[in-house]
């Protein structure tokens, strides 16, 4: 069976946070931190981007408005024109109510799915929930999981790197057959 | 979580400005300026009464604006709870604290009544039907009464929560913080409501036929967002003089930005529901508005507001990495500011010079007068108490304030 990864466990949010910088520092990128509460700071000590959520929304928003907008002026304009009103057929501030609606669904959609999309959300099952000890990332203990993928990967590299950073226990998580 | 390891200790030296300082001198600076901006005027005035009333109505409300604005973030900070801004709610009391010195700047307007509001002539002919109509409302003499009521309202809660804040640094009672949380939602109601009344009673009677429901909205959508772009470079500006520099952070940088990008939207918003909603109806009685704002060179002024004061603050404002770099935050925020102006310039001169854009002198040296006076006042308060709340007792909430 293949490996999925390392895991390391410990004691304190403080211990997390400089773990988090040793393992940042040695240079994995595969790899994450699980903590029962938000820890603050934690983003910088693991060395994160920033995430492209807020592109995603940007282009997706500014797509619905477009097609809001386009939509609208086709089909008063162009498919379908009519006098309304005695407004130009091309009355574009008839037009920006939908335009707006329109950008900020987009952008409401590409934020919800967005983030389910780039956290690789739903799923059914971790190979991490195999662990026992696992179970308690959402109680009381802190962990870091090296997963196997990261180019840098070595299991016994990896488990000296984590024991060096003070972690209390550490396993190798098998992957899912 | 919070951060007791790392919390910044509040310094003497960072939050009090000392005698000798450079901006000590602020105060007779802006006292000059003004001095000079009001001679400069008052000289002017005997050749065009009509201006010189323009003109100093667009100053005063201006810098009205900006005081409003003040007043409308600390009473919004109390209703709220809100813990991120404590550390520049001082620099807000301040600027709502010179509301006092408006209704003495208000008395140029009431000599140039005449000259501004068509209403007082029509009314007092009698032959005006519509005029006649709106008679109860807009006369002399309620008028008067209407703004005394409105000066006193505004000085009444500014000074209120002034005092009672500014009791608290010494004092450090929570019964300060608990009793004016209670009292500033119904002061923000009467804000709203006199604002309102103000705006129709200043801007909207310059032409007594024409109406606008949203309009006293669309004053407070400007002032909001204008107030903000002073406080940031207030902010600005005391830091590069080397006060508040462990105290106001980037977060809290972070959080000025994200406001003023929503008050740039929430103008917008509103400008843009007035225009329709006059657009859709077509009667000529509302749409005579636009329709003197889009002849000659006000056409441009007109496209410079939506462009300048909407699209491209819009996306300057945007990106989280502007709302966290000071100096380009100040940047826009000076543009906003200039926006604003250009904004009241748009709503006020179209009455005045109906056929195109005309800056006179007389538009210099009312701004010169009342601006004056106003930064004079300002940077006078900022020598009288200590630049932050330091008695607030949720002040360490606010110093160790982080954008997730």
């Amino acid at each position: 069976m293949a490996t999925f990864g390392v895991l390391a466990e410990f004691k304190s949010p403080a211990d997390l946070y400089r773990a988090c910088e040793r393992v940042r520092d040695a240079g994995y990128t595969r790899w994450d931190a699980h903590s029962p509460f938000p820890v603050h700071g934690l983003e910088g000590a693991m060395g994160m981007k920033r995430s492209k959520l807020p592109w995603i929304i940007l282009v997706m928003a500014l797509g619905g408005a477009a097609t809001g907008f386009l939509l609208q002026t086709w089909v008063h304009s162009m498919a379908y024109p009519l006098t309304i009103s005695g407004k130009p057929h091309f009355a574009w501030p008839a037009y920006v109510p939908i335009t707006f609606e329109l950008g900020v669904l987009g952008g409401a959609l590409a934020a919800v799915f967005g983030m389910f999309g780039l956290n690789q959300l739903p799923r059914h099952h971790h190979p991490l929930f195999e662990s026992a000890r696992f179970a308690r990332f959402s109680d009381d203990a802190f962990f870091i999981s090296i997963e196997a993928v990261d180019p840098m990967f070595d299991a016994a590299a990896a488990s000296k790197l984590l024991h060096g950073a003070g972690a209390s226990h550490v396993e190798i998580v098998e992957d899912l057959p | 979580m919070s951060h007791d390891s790392s919390r910044p200790a509040l310094r003497r030296e960072d939050v009090t400005i000392p005698a000798g300082h450079v901006l000590t001198r602020l105060p007779w600076i802006g006292a000059g300026v003004g001095a000079v901006g009001l001679v400069t005027a008052f000289v002017l005035r005997p050749g065009d009464p009509k201006q010189f009333a323009f003109s100093w109505l667009f100053a005063f409300l201006f810098f009205l604006s900006l005081a409003l604005g003040a007043l409308y973030f600390v009473l919004i900070h109390f209703a709220t709870q809100a813990g991120w801004g404590i550390v520049v709610r001082r620099l807000a009391e301040n600027t709502m604290a010179i509301l006092p010195l408006f209704a003495v700047l208000f008395i140029p307007l009431l000599l140039g009544m005449g000259e501004l509001f068509p209403w007082v002539q029509g009314i007092a002919e009698g032959k005006n039907h519509v005029l006649s109509g709106k008679a109860p409302y807009l006369n002399t003499s309620f008028f008067v009464i209407r703004a005394v009521v409105y000066f006193t309202c505004w000085s009444a809660i500014a000074m209120y929560f002034f005092r009672r804040s500014r009791g608290q640094d010494s004092s450090a009672a929570h019964a300060i913080s608990v009793g004016l949380r209670r009292l500033s939602g119904p002061a923000v109601i009467v804000l709203a409501l006199t604002q309102t009344f103000a705006a129709v009673d200043w801007i909207m009677s310059l032409d007594p036929y024409w109406y606008s429901t949203i309009f006293g909205v669309y004053w407070f959508a400007g002032s909001f967002v204008s107030f903000f772009a002073l406080m940031t470079l207030m902010v600005v500006r005391l830091r590069r003089a080397g006060f508040l520099t462990k105290i106001v952070g980037l977060d809290h940088f972070h959080d000025l930005g994200k406001l003023l990008f929503a008050f740039t939207v929430f103008w917008a918003y509103i400008g843009f529901s007035q225009y329709f909603l006059i657009w859709y109806g077509n009667i000529p009685e509302e749409t005579i508005f636009f329709r003197h704002r889009l002849e000659g060179s006000w056409t441009a002024v007109s496209l410079l507001l939506a462009a300048g004061h909407f699209i491209i603050p819009f996306f300057f404002f945007m990106p989280r990495t502007i709302k966290r770099k000071p100096g380009l935050l100040a940047l826009g925020a000076s543009w906003m500011l200039a926006m604003h102006a250009v904004d009241l310039y748009w709503l006020i001169m179209p009455v005045m010079h109906p056929h195109g854009v005309a800056v006179t002198l007389l538009d210099v040296a009312a701004f010169l007068a009342v601006g004056g006076l106003f930064f004079g006042a300002l940077s006078w308060m900022m020598l009288g108490s200590p630049l932050v709340p330091v008695g607030d007792p949720r002040l360490p909430e606010s110093l160790s304030f982080e954008n997730v």
